[in-house]
């Protein structure tokens, strides 16, 4: 049997070590929250009502955020990357904050403008519409933080598309939404996905803000972190295996979209 | 349908300092090349034209509608002008099959039978056996009458050829350049082939548009220009020798000289259109080595400096332009009535069928 003949040389070894301890500080945390895992009530203390709330408000959340992060954002994603206008840096500036910003400065800032006495928010509460520690300002608070991921990730995409393809579709006699439509959006396709899944994921893990904003009230603002959180205090072996359960669902939905979608 | 002309007038000022400034009159059922050198102005024509540059002065009008007026304050944006474009790299839309391809443009502007039409455009330039491919399932060939198909079924009312062939290497080229050849009298509205290669000019256009620096220097018919070329540059284009004959087995049989050449290409059986580049025949004070067939002797009809070149036509048996530099000149003494040795590399001969 004939095989082409493999020859593997060895990459320098700065480079290996320092990879390893970068793989070694992902890795050690797992280790650390499987080793104090109680396996034998696992099942018992995953579907204790505080889990299965935390669980169905995380899941319905986080969906509802990646889900108005895509119409909000992609919008704001092509407008920033095929409309010249004054401000544009700064407006891009402004929507990439919020990944910098610690999220309970975010929390506090969107209980000033849409808390009860905030600014937008006294007229809100004016016409009935109460989002402070409701599950809206869960969602809320998650696309607060989520959003700049979708933004940056789809923008990113759209700016490195050949626009050629925009301009022969246009001289097609298409219109410039059907042209985002019908063009751009499939063409931009993987990594409006990868962007989805980014925000979807960054909503799923939010804490600072949500806490700030909506509070930590069990079945209607508690939301899977926020479970952890209170279980450290009270109950060490809920709080673990709430967090192996958000280890569990991240890396299944992490792995089995990767392979498919995130070539680029 | 029926048709307008495309009438003209383009003046645009590049933040460069580039001017464009020229006149574009085309009739339905004409083709004319727009031909130039990189950075002549081809480019700011096309997007002048296709609605992606506004131009500075002047007007453009197709079938009637202003579609750029500065003066009026008029600008049709892209979608709006009507103006079927092949792309050099034809830009075929990969997410989608070569019938919704072809279906894009009757489809975004809401007409009902856009599958129909789709279905017509395929059948006449011959695709619809790959109508479910996708495009990147397809030849050159094939990709440019997808590309046409495109453009011509979106009902435009200007076909604008942009340098259509000058993605493909020499070969398909001229296969390709038969095809198009073939397919452009399926649009009975003005046409406009912009490109940079004289052949693909002579061969396809009725009328000849010379652009240098931004300005037409030479407008008429491939034989007008052939005959009085009032530049050097549109000399050293008009040079290009063509020649109509019969190849069989890389033979080349002329029919209006006794003279006949060797070719490259021996795969081509049948009548051809030769072409020969001025810059590929050299000149000799002896007899040269080399293939007999493709050296000749002959005298020297006419000595014409161009600038930069020397034209020196031959006489017959074969009598072809020349481009010669001023140096050669003296060096072989070369003035009408001389003697001379000619000879051409089988691979300067460019052939191209003709006939069905």
């Amino acid at each position: 049997m004939s095989e082409t003949r493999r020859v593997r040389r060895r990459p320098p070894t700065v480079l290996l070590v320092l990879a390893a301890v970068a793989v070694l500080l992902f890795v050690l945390p797992l280790v650390g929250l499987l080793s104090r895992t109680p396996w034998s009530r696992l099942g018992e203390l995953l579907t204790s009502d505080l889990v299965l709330d935390a669980l169905w408000l995380s899941f319905i959340s986080s969906l509802a955020a990646a889900f108005i992060s895509t119409i909000l954002g992609v919008p704001l994603a092509w407008v920033l990357s095929r409309v010249e206008f004054p401000g544009r840096s700064i407006v891009r500036a402004i929507v990439t904050l919020p990944m910098v910003l610690p999220p309970v400065v975010g929390g506090a800032a969107l209980l000033f403008a849409l808390g009860r006495r905030g600014l937008v928010g006294e007229s809100l509460d004016a016409v009935g519409i109460v989002l402070p520690f409701s599950l809206a300002g869960v969602i809320l608070a998650n696309v607060f933080v989520a959003l700049p991921f979708l933004i940056i990730t789809v923008e990113g995409a759209l700016r490195s598309t050949d626009v050629r393809f925009e301009q022969a579709a246009a001289s097609l006699g298409a219109s410039r939404l059907t042209v985002f439509r019908r063009v751009t959006l499939p063409m931009i396709r993987p990594s409006l996905i990868a962007g989805v899944v980014l925000a979807w994921a960054r909503a799923l893990g939010e804490f600072g803000a949500t806490v700030t904003f909506a509070g930590n009230l069990q079945g209607r603002t508690q939301t899977l972190p926020l479970a952890v959180f209170l279980s450290l205090e009270s109950d060490r072996d809920a709080a673990v295996a709430i967090s192996l359960l958000l280890v569990a669902i991240s890396l299944i939905v992490l792995v089995a979209l990767r392979d498919r979608w995130w070539r680029s | 349908m029926t048709f307008g002309p495309l009438d003209a007038r383009l003046i645009v000022h590049r933040d460069n300092g580039f001017v464009l400034d020229i006149t574009l009159d085309i009739e339905p059922g004409t083709t004319v090349a727009l031909l130039g050198p990189n950075g002549a102005g081809k480019s700011t024509t096309v997007d002048a034209l296709g609605g992606l540059l506004p131009i500075s002065d002047g007007r453009i009008a197709l079938d009637g509608a202003v579609l750029d007026d500065p003066s009026q304050d008029v600008f049709a944006p892209p979608e709006a002008r009507e103006i079927g474009i092949v792309f050099q790299d034809y830009l075929l839309f990969e997410h989608l099959s070569v019938r919704d391809n072809v279906s894009f443009g009757p489809v975004a502007a809401g007409n009902s039978n856009a599958n129909a039409i789709a279905e017509t455009w395929m059948q006449t330039l011959d695709i619809a056996a790959f109508a479910n491919r996708s495009p990147t399932d397809l030849s050159g060939g094939q990709a440019q009458r997808v590309a046409l198909a495109r453009a011509l079924a979106s009902e435009p009312k200007l076909l604008l050829l942009d340098e259509p062939l000058a993605a493909l290497d020499v070969e398909t080229r001229t296969g390709l350049r038969r095809t198009l050849a073939s397919h452009l009298g399926h649009f009975e509205g003005p046409r406009l082939l912009i490109t940079h290669d004289p052949t693909d000019a002579f061969l396809l256009a009725d009328e000849i548009a010379i652009l240098e620096d931004g300005k037409v220097t030479q407008r008429g018919t491939p034989d007008e220009l052939r005959r009085a070329p009032a530049t050097s540059y549109a000399a050293a284009l008009a040079g290009l020798n063509l020649l109509s004959g019969t190849t069989r087995g890389g033979v080349l049989e002329l029919d209006d000289f006794a003279q006949s050449l060797s070719a490259a290409d021996t795969q081509l059986d049948g009548a051809v259109l030769i072409t020969i580049r001025p810059n590929a025949i050299a000149l000799h004070a002896q007899q040269p080595h080399g293939s007999p067939r493709n050296t000749w002797s002959t005298t020297i009809r006419s000595v014409e400096p161009l600038g930069d070149i020397t034209r020196v036509v031959l006489d017959l048996p074969l009598p072809l332009s020349v481009d010669v530099t001023p140096g050669a000149v003296s060096a072989l003494s070369l003035a009408p009535g001389a003697d001379v040795w000619a000879s051409v590399k089988a691979t300067e001969i460019n052939l191209s069928p003709t006939g069905s």
